[in-house]
Protein backbone atom coordinates (compact mmCIF):
# COMPACT_ATOMS: atom_id res chain seq x y z
CA UNK A 1 0.00 0.00 0.00
CA UNK A 2 1.18 3.44 -0.61
CA UNK A 3 2.49 5.57 2.52
CA UNK A 4 -0.88 7.77 1.30
CA UNK A 5 -3.38 5.19 1.79
CA UNK A 6 -1.48 4.01 4.97
CA UNK A 7 -1.91 7.56 6.25
CA UNK A 8 -5.42 7.68 5.05
CA UNK A 9 -6.77 4.61 7.07
CA UNK A 10 -4.91 5.37 9.74
CA UNK A 11 -7.07 8.86 10.02
CA UNK A 12 -10.50 7.19 9.38
CA UNK A 13 -9.68 4.67 11.89
CA UNK A 14 -8.91 7.35 14.54
CA UNK A 15 -10.61 9.64 13.50
CA UNK A 16 -12.17 10.05 17.35
CA UNK A 17 -9.03 10.17 18.49
CA UNK A 18 -7.74 13.03 16.06
CA UNK A 19 -10.91 15.05 16.27
CA UNK A 20 -10.77 14.84 20.01
CA UNK A 21 -7.40 15.77 20.61
CA UNK A 22 -7.78 18.67 18.18
CA UNK A 23 -10.36 20.27 20.09
CA UNK A 24 -8.45 19.50 23.35
CA UNK A 25 -5.18 21.47 21.75
CA UNK A 26 -7.32 24.29 20.16
CA UNK A 27 -8.98 25.09 23.50
CA UNK A 28 -5.91 25.14 25.18
CA UNK A 29 -4.35 27.70 22.99
CA UNK A 30 -7.31 29.79 21.69
CA UNK A 31 -8.37 32.79 22.21
CA UNK A 32 -11.29 32.38 20.19
CA UNK A 33 -14.87 32.19 22.01
CA UNK A 34 -16.01 29.32 18.99
CA UNK A 35 -15.19 26.40 21.28
CA UNK A 36 -16.12 27.57 24.32
CA UNK A 37 -20.10 29.35 23.35
CA UNK A 38 -21.27 26.88 21.29
CA UNK A 39 -22.76 24.04 22.27
CA UNK A 40 -21.08 20.75 22.57
CA UNK A 41 -22.92 18.75 19.64
CA UNK A 42 -22.05 21.80 17.61
CA UNK A 43 -18.27 22.17 18.28
CA UNK A 44 -18.77 18.17 17.99
CA UNK A 45 -20.00 17.87 14.45
CA UNK A 46 -18.24 20.91 13.59
CA UNK A 47 -15.16 19.61 14.70
CA UNK A 48 -15.60 16.02 12.93
CA UNK A 49 -16.69 17.87 9.76
CA UNK A 50 -13.29 19.48 9.69
CA UNK A 51 -11.22 16.47 9.86
CA UNK A 52 -13.04 14.63 7.35
CA UNK A 53 -12.24 17.74 5.26
CA UNK A 54 -8.79 17.56 5.75
CA UNK A 55 -8.66 14.41 4.66
CA UNK A 56 -10.88 14.15 1.92
CA UNK A 57 -7.70 14.95 -0.76
CA UNK A 58 -4.79 12.99 1.24
CA UNK A 59 -5.52 9.85 -1.47
CA UNK A 60 -5.89 12.45 -4.48
CA UNK A 61 -3.77 15.77 -3.84
CA UNK A 62 -5.01 17.34 -6.78
CA UNK A 63 -9.02 17.11 -5.86
CA UNK A 64 -9.53 19.03 -2.97
CA UNK A 65 -13.90 17.85 -2.58
CA UNK A 66 -15.68 21.03 -4.05
CA UNK A 67 -18.91 20.51 -2.61
CA UNK A 68 -17.73 19.48 0.93
CA UNK A 69 -15.32 22.64 1.21
CA UNK A 70 -18.25 24.91 -0.28
CA UNK A 71 -20.36 23.71 2.53
CA UNK A 72 -17.69 23.60 5.40
CA UNK A 73 -16.88 27.30 4.39
CA UNK A 74 -20.10 28.40 4.31
CA UNK A 75 -21.01 26.91 8.17
CA UNK A 76 -17.64 28.36 9.19
CA UNK A 77 -18.09 31.53 8.52
CA UNK A 78 -21.21 31.72 9.91
CA UNK A 79 -20.18 30.22 13.04
CA UNK A 80 -17.72 33.73 13.31
CA UNK A 81 -14.00 31.44 12.40
CA UNK A 82 -11.83 34.29 11.45
CA UNK A 83 -8.72 33.59 9.08
CA UNK A 84 -6.39 33.43 12.28
CA UNK A 85 -7.95 30.82 14.07
CA UNK A 86 -8.75 28.76 10.92
CA UNK A 87 -5.11 28.98 10.32
CA UNK A 88 -4.63 27.68 13.31
CA UNK A 89 -6.98 24.74 13.26
CA UNK A 90 -4.82 23.46 10.17
CA UNK A 91 -1.66 23.97 12.05
CA UNK A 92 -3.14 22.42 15.52
CA UNK A 93 -4.70 19.30 13.08
CA UNK A 94 -1.50 18.47 11.31
CA UNK A 95 0.60 18.58 14.46
CA UNK A 96 -1.98 15.99 15.94
CA UNK A 97 -1.81 13.54 12.90
CA UNK A 98 1.72 14.00 12.92
CA UNK A 99 2.09 12.95 16.63
CA UNK A 100 -0.58 10.18 15.91
CA UNK A 101 1.74 9.01 12.68
CA UNK A 102 4.48 8.65 15.19
CA UNK A 103 2.62 6.67 17.82
CA UNK A 104 1.67 3.86 15.51
CA UNK A 105 4.49 3.82 13.29
CA UNK A 106 3.85 5.02 10.33
CA UNK A 107 5.89 7.16 10.34
CA UNK A 108 9.15 6.77 12.09
CA UNK A 109 12.96 8.33 11.63
CA UNK A 110 13.92 6.12 8.17
CA UNK A 111 10.64 7.66 6.46
CA UNK A 112 10.43 11.30 7.60
CA UNK A 113 11.83 12.55 4.76
CA UNK A 114 8.90 11.45 2.31
CA UNK A 115 6.36 11.40 5.35
CA UNK A 116 7.26 15.39 5.24
CA UNK A 117 7.07 16.17 1.33
CA UNK A 118 3.47 13.90 1.64
CA UNK A 119 1.99 16.03 3.75
CA UNK A 120 3.53 19.22 2.24
CA UNK A 121 1.58 18.12 -0.66
CA UNK A 122 -1.30 17.34 1.11
CA UNK A 123 -1.90 20.27 3.81
CA UNK A 124 -0.77 23.32 1.85
CA UNK A 125 -3.27 23.04 -1.32
CA UNK A 126 -5.51 22.68 1.52
CA UNK A 127 -4.88 25.51 2.96
CA UNK A 128 -4.69 27.70 0.03
CA UNK A 129 -8.38 26.45 -0.87
CA UNK A 130 -9.84 27.12 2.50
CA UNK A 131 -8.60 30.38 3.20
CA UNK A 132 -9.84 31.46 -1.20
CA UNK A 133 -13.02 30.18 -0.85
CA UNK A 134 -13.16 31.63 2.62
CA UNK A 135 -11.99 35.26 1.25
CA UNK A 136 -13.96 34.64 -2.20
CA UNK A 137 -16.81 34.33 -0.06
CA UNK A 138 -16.50 37.27 2.14
CA UNK A 139 -15.74 39.62 -1.02
CA UNK A 140 -19.22 38.56 -2.51
CA UNK A 141 -20.64 39.76 1.01
CA UNK A 142 -18.90 42.53 1.07
CA UNK A 143 -20.01 43.28 -2.70
CA UNK A 144 -23.52 42.66 -2.55
CA UNK A 145 -23.78 44.91 0.75
CA UNK A 146 -22.49 47.71 -1.27
CA UNK A 147 -25.22 46.77 -3.98
CA UNK A 148 -27.90 46.69 -1.48
CA UNK A 149 -26.77 50.16 -0.01
CA UNK A 150 -26.70 52.15 -3.54
CA UNK A 151 -30.18 50.39 -4.01
CA UNK A 152 -31.12 52.09 -0.87
CA UNK A 153 -30.00 55.08 -1.15
CA UNK A 154 -31.19 58.22 -2.88
CA UNK A 155 -34.18 57.75 -4.95
CA UNK A 156 -36.56 60.74 -5.87
CA UNK A 157 -39.71 60.25 -5.28
CA UNK A 158 -42.72 62.23 -7.04
CA UNK A 159 -45.18 62.88 -4.57
CA UNK A 160 -47.27 65.48 -5.75
CA UNK A 161 -47.30 66.92 -9.52
CA UNK A 162 -44.17 69.11 -9.66
CA UNK A 163 -43.19 68.03 -6.13
CA UNK A 164 -40.92 65.33 -5.65
CA UNK A 165 -39.25 64.29 -2.45
CA UNK A 166 -35.27 62.62 -2.09
CA UNK A 167 -35.24 61.24 1.40
CA UNK A 168 -32.09 60.68 2.73
CA UNK A 169 -30.51 57.67 4.93
CA UNK A 170 -27.34 57.32 6.44
CA UNK A 171 -24.16 58.41 5.78
CA UNK A 172 -23.39 60.07 3.13
CA UNK A 173 -19.49 59.64 1.68
CA UNK A 174 -18.03 61.30 -1.35
CA UNK A 175 -18.80 58.25 -3.67
CA UNK A 176 -23.36 58.61 -2.26
CA UNK A 177 -22.85 62.24 -2.65
CA UNK A 178 -22.26 61.52 -6.68
CA UNK A 179 -25.36 59.12 -6.48
CA UNK A 180 -27.46 61.61 -4.85
CA UNK A 181 -26.62 64.72 -7.29
CA UNK A 182 -27.35 62.40 -10.66
CA UNK A 183 -30.40 60.77 -9.34
CA UNK A 184 -31.38 64.41 -7.87
CA UNK A 185 -30.67 65.77 -11.72
CA UNK A 186 -32.34 62.92 -13.72
CA UNK A 187 -35.02 62.82 -11.81
CA UNK A 188 -35.65 66.46 -11.59
CA UNK A 189 -35.96 66.73 -14.99
CA UNK A 190 -37.83 63.61 -15.46
CA UNK A 191 -40.65 63.94 -13.47
CA UNK A 192 -41.00 67.84 -14.11
CA UNK A 193 -40.42 68.32 -10.62
CA UNK A 194 -40.66 72.44 -9.56
CA UNK A 195 -39.67 71.78 -5.96
CA UNK A 196 -37.68 69.36 -4.45
CA UNK A 197 -37.39 68.52 -1.20
CA UNK A 198 -34.27 66.78 0.56
CA UNK A 199 -35.23 65.09 3.69
CA UNK A 200 -32.19 64.69 5.56
CA UNK A 201 -33.87 63.29 8.57
CA UNK A 202 -32.01 60.36 8.54
CA UNK A 203 -28.45 61.51 8.61
CA UNK A 204 -26.45 60.98 11.29
CA UNK A 205 -23.51 63.70 11.00
CA UNK A 206 -24.02 66.96 9.12
CA UNK A 207 -20.75 68.30 8.91
CA UNK A 208 -18.78 70.44 5.89
CA UNK A 209 -18.33 67.94 3.34
CA UNK A 210 -22.02 66.61 3.50
CA UNK A 211 -23.28 70.49 3.86
CA UNK A 212 -21.11 71.58 0.87
CA UNK A 213 -22.18 68.49 -1.16
CA UNK A 214 -26.16 69.23 -0.43
CA UNK A 215 -25.44 72.90 -1.19
CA UNK A 216 -24.02 71.35 -4.60
CA UNK A 217 -26.78 69.48 -5.24
CA UNK A 218 -29.03 72.59 -4.47
CA UNK A 219 -27.33 74.45 -6.96
CA UNK A 220 -27.38 72.17 -9.88
CA UNK A 221 -30.99 72.11 -9.45
CA UNK A 222 -31.12 75.37 -9.31
CA UNK A 223 -29.43 75.33 -13.15
CA UNK A 224 -32.25 73.04 -14.42
CA UNK A 225 -35.11 74.85 -13.29
CA UNK A 226 -36.53 73.54 -9.91
CA UNK A 227 -36.37 75.33 -6.33
CA UNK A 228 -34.55 72.65 -3.57
CA UNK A 229 -35.85 72.21 -0.29
CA UNK A 230 -33.79 71.46 2.86
CA UNK A 231 -36.42 69.40 5.24
CA UNK A 232 -36.04 67.09 8.77
CA UNK A 233 -33.68 69.63 10.05
CA UNK A 234 -33.41 68.37 13.73
CA UNK A 235 -32.78 70.99 16.40
CA UNK A 236 -28.78 69.58 17.74
CA UNK A 237 -28.09 69.23 13.66
CA UNK A 238 -29.37 72.96 13.45
CA UNK A 239 -27.29 74.26 16.07
CA UNK A 240 -24.38 72.09 14.43
CA UNK A 241 -24.24 73.84 11.44
CA UNK A 242 -24.65 76.98 12.51
CA UNK A 243 -21.75 76.77 15.13
CA UNK A 244 -19.89 75.15 12.30
CA UNK A 245 -20.45 78.39 10.41
CA UNK A 246 -22.27 76.77 7.47
CA UNK A 247 -24.04 79.52 5.31
CA UNK A 248 -27.47 77.88 4.28
CA UNK A 249 -29.34 81.06 4.41
CA UNK A 250 -29.90 80.87 0.56
CA UNK A 251 -31.79 77.75 1.33
CA UNK A 252 -35.36 77.39 2.19
CA UNK A 253 -35.62 74.94 5.15
CA UNK A 254 -37.76 73.59 7.42
CA UNK A 255 -37.42 71.01 10.54
CA UNK A 256 -40.20 68.47 9.23
CA UNK A 257 -41.19 67.05 6.02
CA UNK A 258 -45.02 67.98 6.55
CA UNK A 259 -43.92 71.63 6.70
CA UNK A 260 -42.28 71.43 4.29
CA UNK A 261 -44.63 69.71 1.49
CA UNK A 262 -46.82 72.53 2.67
CA UNK A 263 -44.57 74.83 1.96
CA UNK A 264 -44.11 73.47 -1.46
CA UNK A 265 -47.58 73.44 -2.29
CA UNK A 266 -47.56 77.64 -1.50
CA UNK A 267 -44.96 77.62 -3.57
CA UNK A 268 -46.83 75.79 -6.79
CA UNK A 269 -49.66 77.54 -5.89
CA UNK A 270 -51.89 74.91 -4.43
CA UNK A 271 -53.34 74.36 -0.85
CA UNK A 272 -55.29 70.61 0.55
CA UNK A 273 -58.16 71.21 1.11
CA UNK A 274 -60.30 69.04 3.47
CA UNK A 275 -63.84 67.82 1.51
CA UNK A 276 -66.81 68.85 3.51
CA UNK B 1 -7.43 55.00 35.24
CA UNK B 2 -9.38 56.23 32.15
CA UNK B 3 -8.79 54.47 28.93
CA UNK B 4 -8.21 55.55 25.43
CA UNK B 5 -9.58 54.53 22.56
CA UNK B 6 -8.05 54.54 19.64
CA UNK B 7 -9.03 54.31 15.57
CA UNK B 8 -6.60 54.52 12.63
CA UNK B 9 -8.07 56.32 9.84
CA UNK B 10 -7.17 54.99 6.16
CA UNK B 11 -10.05 55.09 4.57
CA UNK B 12 -13.08 56.86 4.03
CA UNK B 13 -15.23 54.51 6.40
CA UNK B 14 -12.61 54.74 8.80
CA UNK B 15 -14.44 58.28 9.12
CA UNK B 16 -17.66 56.89 10.28
CA UNK B 17 -16.05 54.67 12.68
CA UNK B 18 -14.06 57.17 14.37
CA UNK B 19 -17.23 58.98 14.84
CA UNK B 20 -19.19 56.30 15.84
CA UNK B 21 -16.31 55.77 18.30
CA UNK B 22 -16.95 59.56 19.81
CA UNK B 23 -20.76 59.33 19.96
CA UNK B 24 -20.67 56.05 22.10
CA UNK B 25 -17.90 57.75 24.43
CA UNK B 26 -20.05 60.99 24.58
CA UNK B 27 -22.75 59.47 25.40
CA UNK B 28 -21.16 57.24 27.73
CA UNK B 29 -19.33 60.21 29.65
CA UNK B 30 -22.94 61.55 29.98
CA UNK B 31 -23.20 64.21 27.29
CA UNK B 32 -26.86 65.34 26.19
CA UNK B 33 -28.03 65.06 22.23
CA UNK B 34 -26.63 68.47 21.24
CA UNK B 35 -23.27 67.58 22.48
CA UNK B 36 -23.06 64.55 21.19
CA UNK B 37 -23.95 65.63 17.58
CA UNK B 38 -20.88 68.66 17.86
CA UNK B 39 -18.49 66.13 19.40
CA UNK B 40 -19.54 63.67 16.59
CA UNK B 41 -19.11 66.53 13.84
CA UNK B 42 -15.85 67.46 15.44
CA UNK B 43 -14.56 64.22 14.68
CA UNK B 44 -16.08 63.93 11.86
CA UNK B 45 -14.03 67.14 10.65
CA UNK B 46 -10.69 65.95 11.88
CA UNK B 47 -10.85 62.74 10.37
CA UNK B 48 -11.53 64.09 7.00
CA UNK B 49 -8.93 66.75 7.09
CA UNK B 50 -6.42 63.79 7.99
CA UNK B 51 -8.10 61.41 5.35
CA UNK B 52 -7.65 64.00 2.67
CA UNK B 53 -4.10 66.15 3.27
CA UNK B 54 -2.25 63.29 5.22
CA UNK B 55 -3.53 60.39 3.67
CA UNK B 56 -3.48 58.27 7.08
CA UNK B 57 -3.12 59.20 10.98
CA UNK B 58 -4.95 58.34 14.07
CA UNK B 59 -8.15 59.53 16.06
CA UNK B 60 -8.14 59.23 20.14
CA UNK B 61 -10.92 59.60 22.42
CA UNK B 62 -10.48 59.30 25.93
CA UNK B 63 -12.75 60.16 29.09
CA UNK B 64 -10.51 62.86 31.31
CA UNK B 65 -11.86 63.74 34.42
CA UNK B 66 -9.33 67.31 35.85
CA UNK B 67 -10.79 68.41 39.32
CA UNK B 68 -14.15 68.85 39.44
CA UNK B 69 -14.81 68.57 35.43
CA UNK B 70 -15.22 65.41 33.73
CA UNK B 71 -15.09 65.71 29.92
CA UNK B 72 -13.95 64.08 26.58
CA UNK B 73 -10.33 64.61 25.13
CA UNK B 74 -10.02 64.25 21.10
CA UNK B 75 -6.22 63.45 19.81
CA UNK B 76 -6.10 63.78 16.13
CA UNK B 77 -2.55 63.28 14.77
CA UNK B 78 -0.80 62.24 11.42
CA UNK B 79 2.34 62.66 9.87
CA UNK B 80 1.27 64.32 7.12
CA UNK B 81 2.61 67.33 5.48
CA UNK B 82 1.85 69.79 8.48
CA UNK B 83 0.23 73.18 8.22
CA UNK B 84 2.04 75.88 6.30
CA UNK B 85 -0.34 78.91 7.14
CA UNK B 86 -1.40 78.22 10.46
CA UNK B 87 -4.09 81.60 10.63
CA UNK B 88 -5.40 81.58 7.14
CA UNK B 89 -6.51 77.38 8.03
CA UNK B 90 -8.53 78.52 11.62
CA UNK B 91 -9.84 81.88 9.01
CA UNK B 92 -13.34 81.31 7.62
CA UNK B 93 -13.57 80.22 4.18
CA UNK B 94 -10.09 79.41 3.47
CA UNK B 95 -9.94 75.86 1.61
CA UNK B 96 -7.41 74.31 -0.52
CA UNK B 97 -9.60 71.52 -1.65
CA UNK B 98 -12.71 73.19 -2.71
CA UNK B 99 -14.98 72.70 0.49
CA UNK B 100 -16.38 75.16 2.70
CA UNK B 101 -13.43 76.16 4.26
CA UNK B 102 -15.48 75.80 7.48
CA UNK B 103 -14.01 72.43 9.05
CA UNK B 104 -11.04 73.71 11.39
CA UNK B 105 -12.50 77.09 12.72
CA UNK B 106 -15.93 74.79 12.83
CA UNK B 107 -14.18 72.40 15.23
CA UNK B 108 -12.93 74.97 17.30
CA UNK B 109 -16.31 76.75 17.94
CA UNK B 110 -17.38 73.49 18.26
CA UNK B 111 -15.30 72.32 21.35
CA UNK B 112 -14.21 73.99 24.46
CA UNK B 113 -10.23 73.88 24.08
CA UNK B 114 -8.47 73.65 20.77
CA UNK B 115 -4.48 73.24 20.41
CA UNK B 116 -2.96 72.71 16.84
CA UNK B 117 0.64 71.16 16.91
CA UNK B 118 2.24 71.27 13.53
CA UNK B 119 5.32 71.31 11.55
CA UNK B 120 5.49 71.20 8.11
CA UNK B 121 6.98 68.09 6.54
CA UNK B 122 6.97 66.68 10.35
CA UNK B 123 2.92 66.15 10.85
CA UNK B 124 -0.10 67.85 12.92
CA UNK B 125 -1.51 66.83 16.08
CA UNK B 126 -5.01 68.27 16.97
CA UNK B 127 -5.79 68.46 20.99
CA UNK B 128 -9.50 69.29 21.63
CA UNK B 129 -11.30 68.81 24.53
CA UNK B 130 -15.49 69.05 25.39
CA UNK B 131 -16.08 70.08 29.16
CA UNK B 132 -19.35 68.34 30.65
CA UNK B 133 -21.26 71.33 32.13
Amino acid sequence: MAMNEVMRKSISDNIDTITKRWVEQMKGNSSERFLDLMPASIVETTSREFTELMTSNLSDQEKVDKERLDEFTEKIIHFGWSIKFINRAIDTFSSVVYELFYENGILNDGNLRKGVSIFANWINPLRESIIEEYSTKWERTDSLQKIALQELSASLIPVFDKISVMPLVGTIDTERAKLIMENLLEGVVKQRAEVVLLDITGVPVVDTMVAHHIIQAADAVRLVGAKCMLVGIRPEIAQTIVTLGINLTDFSTTSTLRRGMQKALQMTGRTIVEEE
Amino acid sequence: MDHRSSIEINTEWDIVAARQLGRNEAKSTGFGTVDQARITTAISELARNIYLYAGKGKIEIEPITVGQRTGLLIIASDEGPGIADLQKVMEDGYTTSGGLGAGMPGVKRLMDDFRIETEVGVGTTITATKWLH
